[in-house]
């Protein structure tokens, strides 16, 4: 019993049994507490969005100010998947998965072998030209107005017009994001890029190959942002190309931050419902809604950079005392 | 006829921009020896050891390991050949513990480095050989501490640590020394002393008596070239060291 109860433990957390938990129940109770059901679709959607950032900004150390280009293109290919090869979910889902993936992959060759601002921003260039392209390119694109009538095709025969039904659509996808990306950080690619992320020199010198890291984990992110981009022209009916803008980009990395990526596996999906609650809250209450969001932002990031993750961490540490979290430590060679 | 030596820098120049900083460096390293390598401030030691490891391509000259040209690969691939290096300003992950740092650095964990699935936590015979590397330096009990909270002696000890955990086949160490004061000078110097039996070894020194002490060979390096080379012994009766600031000290 033992021996499966830790073998499920290598994939599933207390911590995801919770989330999933609250996630599955959201939409009985998202209306009584005063929101609506397509919140819940937007807020699972850019959740998967900022996981998948976090490999890149929080695990990796490297920052991306273009992310809603990779976003954006899912979407675009869901669209176009849908309106030129046939109306097929899967299809469709795929097609944003690898649009997004081969685009961060191409970009991902130009840039892995830079470092800090110059990685920074190229990231912003290469995000502009999609960017621009996607408002450009009319007779693909559909210019400034965007691909407009994206149906969302039925699962399994099972009809996703709902915004329920595709909140439980788009909540597998999480799941399945949350899942393989917390194998992921605890396998030995994990350990590398996070030692990449602390000292690419010695990472070098120790025999990896720094730069195909950087690589993988640049295409992987913009593979997961592919993903969300075109659950998100299923919830938008349409793909336009605000999201790629270098505006929308900077939410992703705002929400990452606020949460807490650098320090928790969390951060991300705690941001981005802060994010959310607060668009919906604040901007019922003023217009102004985004400037009381920025300096939010501003105080978190002067006075606690580790983000709301940050202080839960510090709030839970303090009653735990430093022994018993060597002793919590998952090295089962020093504990014999 | 004479043995080949493992490692060999053969008529190495190097300049950045019209600064010539390595003319004309020939060095050899024979298996199991443990070589020294002195000079003042300036004199090119670092740049050396930047362009045998990879780190800086040369502009001329070749780097021999083995029989084999590895002149201007990347430090990556060096290193996996089993050339390993140390620094001189400490270069480890500093949020990872002692422990991590080192079991990163065990070649069958850079095996698997791709490999997304498998819990590097549970990976038991590489974690114990991370844990007899520490041993092996004198970090046993401090495993589990990050490494940015050990001591500055600990640091340089784990410094070394890193760059055995590769098992190298030829090992480098950049002023293992730089920044201690004497009272913990002892406790690297009998390391050095227990890891020469095993590896060999390339040292850059500042501390002469410390290399004196502990180096079969030694090479004098200034003004980018090596200005007289030999034993110990040998040294102390060489005319040129002697008129240097480097004879007065040994």
């Amino acid at each position: 019993m033992a021996d499966i109860g830790a073998r499920i433990g290598r994939w599933v957390t207390v911590e995801m049994l919770i989330a999933f938990a609250v996630l599955v129940t959201a939409p009985f109770w998202i209306e009584a507490v005063g929101l609506y059901q397509y919140l819940g679709v937007e807020v699972l959607i850019w959740m998967i969005y900022a996981l998948g950032f976090n490999l890149l900004l929080g695990y990796t150390g490297k920052p991306s100010f273009g992310h809603g280009a990779y976003f954006g293109i899912g979407a675009y290919a869901f669209g176009l998947a849908q309106h030129h090869v046939m109306t097929n979910i899967w299809l469709g889902i795929a097609f944003a998965i690898l649009a997004a993936g081969v685009a961060g992959a191409m970009v991902a060759t130009f840039i892995s072998h830079r470092r800090g601002i110059y990685f920074a921003l190229m990231t912003i260039a290469f995000g502009q030209v999609f960017w621009f392209t996607a408002v450009k390119w009319h007779a693909v694109t559909g210019g400034e107005d965007g691909l407009q009538n994206i149906p969302r095709p039925d699962v399994f025969s099972i009809s996703l017009k709902e915004n329920e039904a595709l909140y439980y659509f788009a909540l597998v996808f999480f799941c399945i994001v949350v899942i393989a990306l917390w194998r992921l950080i605890h396998s030995p690619f994990g350990k590398v890029i996070k030692a990449i992320k602390q000292n690419e020199m010695r990472a070098g010198f120790i025999g990896y190959n720094v730069r195909l890291f950087k690589f993988l984990v640049f295409t992987i992110s913009a593979g997961i942002a592919g993903l969300a981009g075109g659950l998100f022209a299923m919830a938008q009916g349409s793909a336009y190309p605000d999201v790629m803008s270098l505006q929308v980009s900077g939410l992703v990395v705002m929400m990452t931050l606020i949460g807490g990526g650098f320090v928790s596996f969390w951060g991300p999906v705690l941001g981005t419902i802060i994010f959310f609650v607060a668009r919906d809250i604040l901007g019922a209450l003023t217009e102004t809604w985004l400037l009381w969001y920025g300096l939010m932002f501003i105080v978190v990031v002067l006075f606690k950079p580790e983000g709301l993750a940050g202080i839960w961490q510090d709030l839970t540490r303090s009653r735990r005392s430093r022994k018993e979290s060597v002793e919590a430590s998952p090295l089962p060679s020093l504990r014999r | 006829m004479t043995a080949t030596p493992l490692f060999e820098a053969r008529h190495i120049h190097k300049r950045f921009g019209d600064q010539v900083v390595l003319e004309e460096i020939n060095l050899a390293f024979m298996q199991g020896e443990l070589c020294g390598i002195m000079g003042p401030n300036g004199a090119g030691k670092t740049t050396c050891f930047n362009v045998l490891t990879g780190h800086y391509k040369p502009d001329r000259g070749q780097v021999i390991f083995d029989g084999e040209d590895i002149t201007g690969l990347p430090p990556r691939v060096i290193a996996q050949k089993g050339v390993s290096r140390s620094f001189q300003l400490i270069n480890l992950f500093d949020e990872y513990t002692a422990l991590e740092n080192v079991l990163i650095a065990v070649p069958q964990v850079r095996d698997r480095g791709y490999n997304m699935i498998r819990d590097v936590e549970k990976d038991n015979v590489a974690i114990d050989q991370a844990v007899s590397v520490l041993k092996q330096v004198g970090l046993n009990g401090k495993e589990l501490e990050p490494s940015k909270r050990l001591s500055y002696g600990d640091r340089r000890a784990l410094e070394i640590a890193v760059a055995l955990a590769t098992e190298p086949r030829i090992l480098f160490l950049d002023e293992p020394t730089s920044g201690m004061g004497s009272n913990i000078m002892g406790r690297l110097a009998d390391l050095v002393r227990e890891l020469k039996c095993h590896y060999t070894m390339v040292i850059i020194e500042h501390d002469m008596k410390f290399l004196f002490d502990l180096a079969d060979r030694i090479s004098v390096v200034h003004w980018g070239q090596v200005i007289a080379e030999g034993t110990p012994d040998e040294l102390r009766a060489n005319k040129w060291v002697q008129a240097s600031n480097l004879g007065k000290l040994v």
